[in-house]
């Protein structure tokens, strides 16, 4: 006769240890079942959306987020479509992403990085998010594209304008529509050598954080190959609120250009504060004193007021933009939300359709299929006109808008006029150009 | 020289705003004997109040005009402030064009209604627990009211200019034959600071109020056992710190457009203000407030941040640990305050 060893203290313990094996969280099992990090299985797909929702840029993220939502709709054949008429890839029937409805999820930012890592981590931990778009800041957008990166999911970047972003921070599982520093120097130039002549000498107030210190970098190079002297490049503290005393040495530098690489409240604040000092009116070195803003926003231009007038500058995209592509954007987010959209708005909307589009032409969820159905693709219709989605750093190629302050606006939304339309040869710059270097794509992480 | 004149300008139009919110503050803590984290909040509804009369005065009508278009296409609609169709469109755009100077006349009884709500319906409750919960609590209440600001208004700074007969700049250099332009308002803003700062010292020292409050300051009790009732003397104290960071914040308007978020961009630096100029010191938090802001304008030029990176971040820091170091009790602060 043989002994069993089997006793009822054995049974509860193999059975509590079994319980708890089978109660462990999907997103902890899903690796050894699923193919990638949250698969979708059932007749949904969602997708996470990560904007600051509080914070200093929360009015510019609403518009991100109003975007994102109008896109969802058109992706599941809701409203008139939109740029899904528009956009050259026939790909997407508005019939939803592969046959699965979309469906999406809001974490906030709150422009700063650890709060933005923790909602993305969340939205893909808890709510099973197989895509992160959205961000307002390039800091935000390079710690969220590194979490993306380990967690195995695609990130469809939102306003980073930074060249970190693609270049020593890129990641093979992050994507970049939105333009650079770099592009906006190299279409600003040209356009500020027309304008205001070869023989001029700019003082830089910069942000100092990583877009800031990229932004003056491009443009101090650029505009120094053209013939410029950069008299002085002071650093400001991101929480500055007053820049007069910054101002103040400007006024007896011998510069005759102030550009100012800040953005959002610190560039509201440090153009009123220079406009305060009459700076537009002076004369220095027998030329008009000027202003350059190299980075541009509709809300800041807002913000800003009066002050912009004249005030050169660039953007990834304005509504005034006459293609197709952008016509239809402007109508279908017009009639559903009363105002243009803004370009941050435009670049989360193409983010989102983008990645939508990959996985049908990849004909799978799957980051790595999807990467590789980006990479290389050229588009067009969705309001920049002829774009690339270079695969060296997952980095977009297109035209880039240089703008004024409008001298005299109609309305609330014209505050801001397209002076050139540059083409995209002039802004394109080789893989490894020393503004990029230090970083690799790596490999795509599909995260099971 | 003419530089240095500038940041010196500079320095006492930040030291102005530093002082007046220090002045506010350094009252309800003499008086009250509580530590208000919400007084940077008081500051932005105060900038909040001219934007409101700004937007009242601009309410408008619409007409269609056929001749423009919006960007869908459709008929532009024009709109037409009302004020300009009952007194005109000169009147109507000075009345308009003056909205900050006259939102004064909202702010005062707006603040002092708020300060004596926040004293009456919530501080009060605090006078006898310790200053951390004083602090958690008012530093909530400012979370709060920065919240709702944010709600009705929303994030993005909101312009409110100067009247364009105080816009532009002054050439100061013409009376002392340099080259000197400062702006107007910032001079405007200055003159008002002393104004308001020179009214409050007169209130306390001259009015028989003002008398009762300093020797309820010196010993609350014994005016107590006077008969006098101090509580609400203190809580009308309350609302005067208020109205004084809400003109604060009125005034600042057209030098920086206000957001939710710019009473906690100075709350710390008056802060610091308060406890270098000394904790309880009237004269002190003004003092300071200047010194402050001058130092921090010089440490932000270029000569010294060449010559110490980093110098324009840490001043007010630096100058708090030396003053600290050497004089625990501030510049002006007084023996038995904040030592129990």
């Amino acid at each position: 006769m043989s002994k069993t060893d089997v006793t009822r203290r054995g049974v509860i313990k193999t059975g509590a240890v079994a319980g708890a094996g089978l109660a462990v969280p999907t997103i902890f099992t899903a690796s050894s079942a699923a193919a990638y990090t949250n698969e979708p299985t059932g007749g949904e797909v969602t997708l996470g959306f990560n904007v600051p929702q509080t914070g200093p840029y929360a009015d510019e993220e609403n518009d991100e987020l109003l975007a994102q939502q109008l896109a969802v709709e058109h992706l599941n054949g809701e409203g008139d479509g939109g740029c899904l008429n528009t956009f050259t890839s026939k790909a997407l029937k508005g019939n939803g992403i592969l046959g699965k409805k979309v469906t999406f999820v809001t974490g906030d930012t709150q422009t700063k990085s650890d709060a933005a890592r923790a909602s993305a981590k969340s939205m893909i931990e808890k709510d099973g998010a197989v895509m992160i778009n959205g961000g307002s800041s390039s800091g935000v957008a390079i710690a969220v594209q590194g979490l993306c990166q380990d967690a195995g999911v695609i990130f469809m970047a939102g306003l980073t304008h930074s060249n970190d972003t693609t270049g020593k921070d890129k990641k093979a599982n992050g994507f970049r529509h939105f333009f650079n520093a770099y592009m906006s120097a190299a279409a600003l130039a040209p356009i500020l050598e027309k304008e205001l002549g070869a023989d001029r000498r700019a003082y830089h107030l910069t942000a100092d954080y990583t877009w800031g210190w990229s932004q003056q970098e491009s443009i101090a190079a650029a505009t120094e190959a053209m013939g410029w002297e950069t008299v002085n490049n002071v650093l400001t503290p991101l929480a500055s609120t007053d820049f007069s005393s910054y101002i103040a040495p400007v006024l007896n530098s011998g510069a005759d250009v102030l550009i100012l690489n800040h953005y959002g409240g610190n560039m509201v604040n440090s153009l009123t504060n220079a406009i305060q000092f009459g700076m537009m009116e002076k004369v220095v070195n027998n030329k008009d004193f000027k202003i350059v803003v190299p980075l541009y926003s509709e809300l800041m231009a807002a913000g800003a007021g009066e002050n912009i007038k004249g005030v050169f500058g660039s953007m990834n995209y304005n509504w005034q933009l006459d293609n197709e592509g952008s016509k239809q954007f402007v109508k279908s987010f017009g009639e559903k939300y009363g105002k243009p959209p803004s370009n941050s708005a435009q670049t989360c909307y193409a983010q989102t359709l983008l990645y939508a589009d990959a996985c049908e032409r990849a004909g799978t969820f799957n980051p790595c299929g999807v990467a590789e159905a980006l990479e290389g693709f050229e588009f067009d219709g969705l309001g920049n006109g002829k774009t690339l989605y270079r695969a060296d750093d997952h980095q977009c190629f297109k035209d880039v808008l240089v703008v004024k302050g409008a001298d005299n606006p109609t309305n609330a939304y014209d505050t801001l006029e397209i002076v050139e339309v540059t083409p995209v040869e002039q802004v394109t710059y080789a893989p490894d150009h020393p503004m990029f270097a230090g970083g690799a794509l790596g490999t795509c992480n599909p995260g099971a | 020289m003419d530089s240095f004149l500038l940041q010196i300008l500079n320095g006492l139009d930040k030291g102005s705003a530093y002082a007046l919110i220090a002045l506010g503050l350094t009252l309800i803590f003499g008086t009250l004997g509580v530590v208000n984290f919400a007084h940077g909040a008081l500051f932005m509804i105060g900038a909040f109040c001219a934007v409101t009369l700004q937007r009242i005065l601009s309410l408008s009508y619409t007409v269609e005009d056929p001749t423009q278009k919006d960007f869908l296409g459709n008929p532009l609609k024009v709109q037409t402030p009302y004020v300009e169709s009952w007194f005109g469109p000169n009147v109507g755009g000075a009345i308009i064009d003056w909205a900050v100077p006259l939102a004064i006349l909202l702010a005062i009884p707006v603040m002092v209604l708020l300060g004596l709500a926040m004293e009456r319906g919530l501080i009060k409750h605090f006078y006898k627990r310790p200053h951390a919960d004083q602090i958690l609590v008012t530093f909530g209440l400012a979370i709060v009211l920065q919240e709702i600001i944010k709600y009705y208004f929303g994030a993005n700074p909101i312009q409110t200019p100067a009247p364009d007969a105080l816009s532009g700049v002054a050439n100061l250099g013409a009376v002392i034959g340099m080259d000197l332009v400062y702006p107007i308002w910032r001079i405007v803003y200055f003159c008002f600071a002393a104004l308001i700062i020179f009214g409050v010292f007169a209130f306390l020292q001259f009015t028989t109020f003002g008398m009762v409050v300093r020797a309820g300051m010196a010993d609350r009790e014994t005016v107590g056992l006077l008969g006098i009732n101090i509580d609400r003397r203190f809580a009308i104290m309350f609302g005067v710190a208020a109205a004084v960071a809400g003109l604060a914040g009125v005034m600042y308007g057209p030098i920086n457009p206000p957001n939710y978020h710019m009473g906690m961009d100075f709350l710390v630096l008056s802060f610091v203000v308060v406890v270098v100029g000394g904790m309880g010191s009237l004269p002190g938090a003004v003092l300071a407030g200047f010194i402050l802001g001058i130092l921090e304008s010089f440490a932000s030029t270029t000569w010294a941040t060449t010559t110490i990176p980093g110098i324009n971040q840490i001043i007010i820091y630096l100058v708090a640990i030396i003053v600290l170091l050497t004089r625990p009790r501030g510049l002006m602060g007084r023996k038995g305050v904040m030592e129990d």
